[in-house]
């Protein structure tokens, strides 16, 4: 198992950061090797509804996952594999609510990305963008009436959901409550099919910060190392009471939008450049020219994550589907006032 | 000593943050201001810390407060008015309504729409919203129609696992009194007989209780009996005692000051017509506002709402057939 030690804001010294770097790495490549399966398996017809992918993200989010602590909040996107399974995220967690398992946490009832399990700090995601913001806000908010200290709450959000009003909101309320939110923005230069350039006129979505009275810091998303930093900075700064934190990493989404997605629209130009480089081949570089790691750990590593996936893939396929007659149909916690309709 | 509607909203709130550390209201203008209508007058005084006043931001406000209730606390929403619930509606009806189905955590959250038009309110001060909401799965929709349902019925939402929809009339709030606060009242789903009467059945809810109780004593100047059912909830809605009170008359009228298509009265008289075939001995009718935006004149306005003599020319009809 891979046990966080060391925390990217402690990783100073350069044996830490290497041990650091190979942690992250192998999480990053369990991520890649999930995503892989996933697709295989919307190819093979095995999965309902769409599979939404984290291919060239996997640098930043890991780096989310592995600032955060037991404890602290998170509310993931739809490219967060690598982050959720770095925070806690059980590898049968994916698999059971992309194939609509009645064991996994949504229990059929939501599908692929839209899992979390809210006391254990991983919140379940709307597919309105923006949206989960401030429902962080909330919980760091519920934490502060309690009198919990030193929380922070991370929330992900892609270059088009800066554009929505709940993006705003929830910001703008952050800095109005000192809030120690992390908002960071993974922008994958388009947001489905539509390019930067007509989802915002400013010449850095950083710059947005200093409009809500927050401090900003950009990251080059396909660098692990600058992720961790970054991450892990913006992470201390909110624990330490310096109110919420935005970070923009400039990166590219090597896939579609959802894997119906060919993504033919992606500039070349983009692809050829260092925004369209590969995070995780760029990663195992970093790791063999510092030396931290070789290229037999590196394929050991690859080889116990692709047997972790088909692991737990088989596990999943063996639970069977949800049972509409044993469904419970009433959307309310308080049964007795239900309206009842199909409760015959 | 009496005690408005709106009092008796503040007087719920000021026992709910006493009684329960987890309750705290958010909203705009609720704290040193006591809020656009005073219901919390005094409470930011009276609770440090726990009414807190939000920036212009109905979404974040309503996702702020999901996020509370997944820690376990119990917030209170107020919407400056019920027109303004729209700017929130993805939180509430997407957010707060599916979080119990998805997740099997309670939502308890409360939010109080100040519903309804006074004069010279306008399109957008003066919507009732009670049949939108009721449409969306996991959302309680209760729209109390006296001081004592303002009372126990807002303590009973904030004691509730599920996100309740607080309907409050602005036209009740300083026009209706009572002699004290209620030390128990029915409990959300069951809906009350407001006034007995053998002749025919008004099912009404909200303000419209109050028109409906006065076209009833309008009709009685004419020998004929009315008997009103005051739905207290509107979600659920109480079809035993509709259906009851319908099996005594023969004869129902419903009553809404929501738009005419589909809504609460259709809801009403699609299940009894359902369920109830039987029992009628004239087609059932309804009556809600005309199918425009409220309007600002209060000639235009008053000729918009069902009105006591509405209430009672519709009535007469049902009576007639």
């Amino acid at each position: 198992m891979l046990d966080t030690v060391v925390k990217p804001g402690a990783a100073t010294d350069v044996a830490a950061r290497g041990e650091l770097a190979c942690m992250a790495f192998r999480w990053m490549v369990l991520a890649r090797v999930l995503d892989d399966k996933l697709a295989g398996m919307y190819r093979a017809g095995k999965i309902h509804g769409g599979v939404f992918l984290g291919r060239g993200q996997e640098a930043l989010s890991v780096s989310v996952g592995l600032s955060l602590r037991k404890g602290d909040v998170f509310a993931p996107l739809i490219r967060d594999a690598a982050g959720r399974l770095a925070f806690g995220e059980s590898i049968l967690d994916p698999i059971r609510t992309f194939m609509g398992s009645p064991l996994g946490p949504m229990r059929g009832r939501d599908g692929n990305v839209h899992r979390g399990r809210p006391r254990e700090g991983i919140l379940p995601m709307i597919s309105h963008l923006g949206a989960m913001i401030s429902v962080v806000n909330g919980v760091l908010l519920a934490r502060r009436f309690n009198g919990v200290k030193e929380v922070v709450g991370v929330a992900s959000i892609g270059d088009g959901g800066t554009s929505t009003g709940a993006f705003h909101e929830a910001l703008n309320q952050a800095a109005v409550e000192k809030l120690p939110l992390v908002v960071v923005v993974a922008n994958n230069q388009y947001a489905y099919s539509t390019p930067n350039s007509r989802q915002f006129a400013c010449r850095s979505l950083a710059d947005r910060a200093a409009g809500y009275g927050i401090e900003s810091k950009t990251a080059d998303g396909t660098d692990l190392l600058e992720c961790l930093e970054v991450m892990g900075g913006a992470v201390d700064r909110a624990r330490s009471g310096r109110g919420p934190q935005l970070i923009v990493a400039r990166l590219l989404r090597l896939c579609g939008h959802g894997e119906h997605d060919d993504a033919r629209y992606v500039d070349a130009k983009l692809k050829a450049s260092p925004t369209g480089r590969d995070c995780l081949k760029a990663a195992e570089d970093e790791l063999l020219r510092q030396q931290w790691a070789d290229a037999t750990m590196i394929a050991a590593w690859r080889a116990d994550a692709a047997h972790r996936v088909e692991e737990a893939v088989a596990t999943v396929q063996r639970e069977g589907a949800p049972d509409p007659f044993k469904e419970r149909w009433c959307a309310l916690a308080s049964r007795h006032l239900s309206e009842g309709y199909d409760s015959e | 000593m009496s005690i408005t509607y709106l009092e008796a909203i503040r007087e719920a709130q000021a026992r709910a943050l006493a009684q329960d550390p987890r309750v705290f209201i958010y909203g705009q203008d609720v704290g040193a201001f006591g809020g656009a209508f005073k219901a919390t007058k005094n409470l930011a005084a009276q609770f440090p810390g726990r009414v807190i006043d939000a920036p212009i931001s109905e979404d974040a406000m309503v996702g702020m407060a999901v996020g509370a209730a997944i820690e376990g606390m119990r917030p209170i929403i107020e919407m400056q008015y019920a027109d303004f619930s729209t700017a929130g509606f993805n939180q509430i009806v997407n957010q707060a309504a599916t979080l119990h189905w998805r997740t099997n955590l309670p939502c308890p959250v409360t939010i109080r729409l100040p519903c309804g038009g006074t004069s010279g309110s306008g399109p957008f001060h003066s919507q009732t919203m009670e049949s939108v909401y009721a449409h969306y799965p996991g959302l309680i929709v209760v729209t109390p129609a006296t001081v004592e349902d303002a009372y126990g019925m807002l303590l009973e939402a904030v004691a509730i696992d599920d996100p309740v929809i607080f309907c409050e009339h602005k036209q009740l709030y300083n026009h209706l009194k009572a002699d004290e606060l209620p030390r128990e009242t029915l409990p959300i789903g069951k809906a009350r007989i407001a006034r007995e009467g053998r002749d025919m059945t008004i099912v009404a809810y909200s303000a419209m209780v109050q028109e409906a109780l006065a076209a009833a004593d309008e009709l009685a100047t004419e020998g004929l009996h009315v008997e009103v059912v005051d739905l207290r909830s509107v979600k659920p809605l109480d079809t035993d005692t509709v259906m009851a009170s319908v099996a005594r008359t023969g004869r129902l009228l419903c009553v809404g000051e929501s738009w005419p298509w589909g809504g609460v009265t259709a809801e009403v008289i699609a299940r009894v017509a359902t369920e109830g075939f039987g029992l009628l001995d004239a087609p059932p009718q309804r009556l809600n506002c005309r199918d425009t935006p409220v309007p600002y004149h209060p000639n235009l306005r008053a000729a918009h709402r069902p009105t006591i003599r509405a209430v009672a020319a519709a009535a007469r009809s049902v009576l007639r057939h």
